[in-house]
């Protein structure tokens, strides 16, 4: 695949590298240090920094002023945007602020809905879905034009991506889902956290079966499991996520003190098993407020040093 | 059909609370089915209103009357002789219906009895649940008969999202998926490849978005 922009991350997929790449969480205040400070933690081991769009619908400090912060410290955000809470008109102008920046990478999500946050009797927005915002900024970049016909002075030079749940119902959906995706313009992928690597890769044999993944990078996500308690309700309580007995009773027999040493384990041993998955391009460590634990993981798993792109 | 559902008491003498002469007006359409505003939910308001003005030791002359239709000119005249008499309206037909009644008695004070829901069906008694959402620009062909719109928390044309569980949407798990019953109905028909054609961006300016909407037909007219 040649590369279209100047996203780095693109780069080092293009490359035929490993990706990797990590998240943030922005702040529930105005304290710019809390992104600095995680960024800090990281910044040496991944390629590129996502910043969430007020995940789990709870309000915080905005995505775009996050990325902008990483920017200002010289790392390569992804700047995640979600189409619950703006219309194509605030999705369009936000697009342009960070391609102002020359933030060069985008990942279109549909979001949680707004019930599962802070603000449960809001208005949602869904003015587009998240086929079509990677249809918006793969026009608003290679047509140089809006939504509306008009020319766009200085277009974004996004690298974009979206994220994949193989592990959501109906399971037999999930692969054309991910052509879908791609005929809408896909770059990158990003799925969700991966616990089941059995259901993964059955997931992954229907993708090299229709050749997707020679048209899209697929970064595997992983999430480390901070004791049993997380286990238990990541796979009761979180829609979509998939977490299998074996996962939970192997932290349930770790002593307490040991879970989390046990969880980057199961961390580290996925990354092995998923390094082998032809048509893997990446990795997407998703440590939520553990991102202290990112090189370690990252190093202990064979990824480290990151790979060096003009 | 609109869905409506019965307003608390308690709010509805709230309303009233000035008022000496007061007519509770329902309507034999759609309020009657949802069993919320029709003659009988008539009846058993102004008994309770009734109650509570004898309990408060108000003297409050309170009557009933049920129109066949509360959205059309020619149903809101029967009223026309009787309305002077009355000094407030509660009416028990959807929010159209009470906007009608007030643009059509300008002097008199009409309150909602209602909370008018959304455009439904009745799965069985006692139990209603939305269909439509009335966008003005019907994609039910491409869509299995199944309406995103309407059914889908996040109306993705491009479902299901990631959230989708054993048939259930993450919001709630007695929500069916519409995308499932999209799937669903899409293999029934043999038409499961219709799924990856790209829905395109929607025009909302037949939607709500657009601002108040009006059908002319003036080959009606």
């Amino acid at each position: 695949m040649s590369v279209k922009t100047p996203s780095k991350l693109e780069k080092i997929l293009s490359e035929g590298h490993l990706a990797v790449t990590s998240e943030c969480g922005p702040p529930r205040g105005s304290d710019p240090e809390a992104i600095t400070k995680k960024a800090e933690l990281i910044k040496d081991h991944v390629d590129a920094i996502n910043i969430t769009d007020n995940q789990t619908s709870v309000t915080r400090l905005c995505s775009l002023a996050a990325c902008i912060r990483l920017k200002l410290m010289g790392l390569e955000p992804v700047l995640q945007m979600v189409t619950r809470d703006r219309n194509r008109i605030a999705l369009q102008s936000d697009i342009l602020g960070a391609a102002s920046f020359d933030i060069h990478n985008i990942l279109c999500l549909s979001g949680d809905h707004q019930s599962f946050g802070d603000c449960a009797q809001g208005q949602n927005v869904y003015d587009l879905d998240s086929m079509q915002l990677i249809q918006t900024v793969r026009h608003m970049r290679d047509e140089g034009k809006f939504l509306g016909g008009d020319e766009i002075k200085r277009p974004p030079r996004m690298f974009v991506g979206a994220a994949a749940n193989p592990f959501a119902d109906p399971f037999e959906i999930r692969v054309p889902r991910l052509a879908k995706k791609i005929a809408a313009g896909v770059e990158f992928i990003q799925t969700q956290c991966i616990y089941n690597l059995d259901k993964f890769e059955a997931w992954m044999q229907g993708v090299r079966d229709r050749g997707l993944h020679e048209k899209v990078y697929i970064l595997a996500g992983l999430t480390p499991m901070k004791n049993v308690g997380m286990a238990r309700y990541m796979k009761k309580r979180v829609p979509g996520m998939d977490v299998p007995d074996e996962i939970v009773e192997r932290l349930a027999g770790t002593p307490k003190e040991k879970q989390a040493e046990e969880g980057i384990k199961i961390c580290i041993e996925s990354i092995e098993r998923l390094k082998q998955v032809e048509g893997v391009a990446g990795f997407h460590i998703m440590a939520i407020e553990w991102e202290e634990k990112v090189p370690q993981i990252v190093e202990s798993a064979g990824l480290y040093p990151r790979p060096k792109v003009d | 059909m609109i869905v409506a559902d019965k307003k608390p008491l308690e709010e509805i003498i709230g309303y009233l609370k000035s008022h000496k002469s007061i007519l509770i007006l329902g309507c034999n359409e759609c309020v009657t089915v949802c069993e919320a505003g029709g003659q009988k939910e008539v009846q058993v308001l102004a008994s309770a209103l009734r109650m509570n003005a004898l309990k408060e030791g108000n003297n409050v002359k309170i009557d009933e009357l049920t129109l066949e239709r509360q959205c059309d000119h020619e149903y809101l005249e029967e009223i026309r002789d009787v309305i002077d008499q009355y000094d407030a309206v509660v009416s028990l037909a959807c929010g159209v219906g009470v906007q009608f009644t007030a643009e059509q008695y300008p002097s008199v004070m009409i309150y909602p009895g209602v909370n008018t829901c959304f455009m439904g069906a009745t799965e069985k008694r006692g139990l209603w649940t939305e269909r439509c959402q009335g966008c003005g620009q019907c994609i039910l062909a491409t869509t299995g008969s199944v309406c995103p719109v309407a059914r889908c928390a996040k109306r993705l044309f491009n479902g299901p999202c990631g959230g989708s569980t054993a048939g259930k949407c993450e919001i709630n798990a007695e929500v069916d998926c519409a995308w499932q019953l999209i799937v669903d109905r899409l293999k029934a028909l043999d038409k499961l490849d219709q799924y990856e054609t790209l829905c395109p961006i929607k025009d909302w300016s037949t939607d709500r978005a657009g601002g108040p909407r009006k059908v002319v037909r003036e080959d009606v007219q």
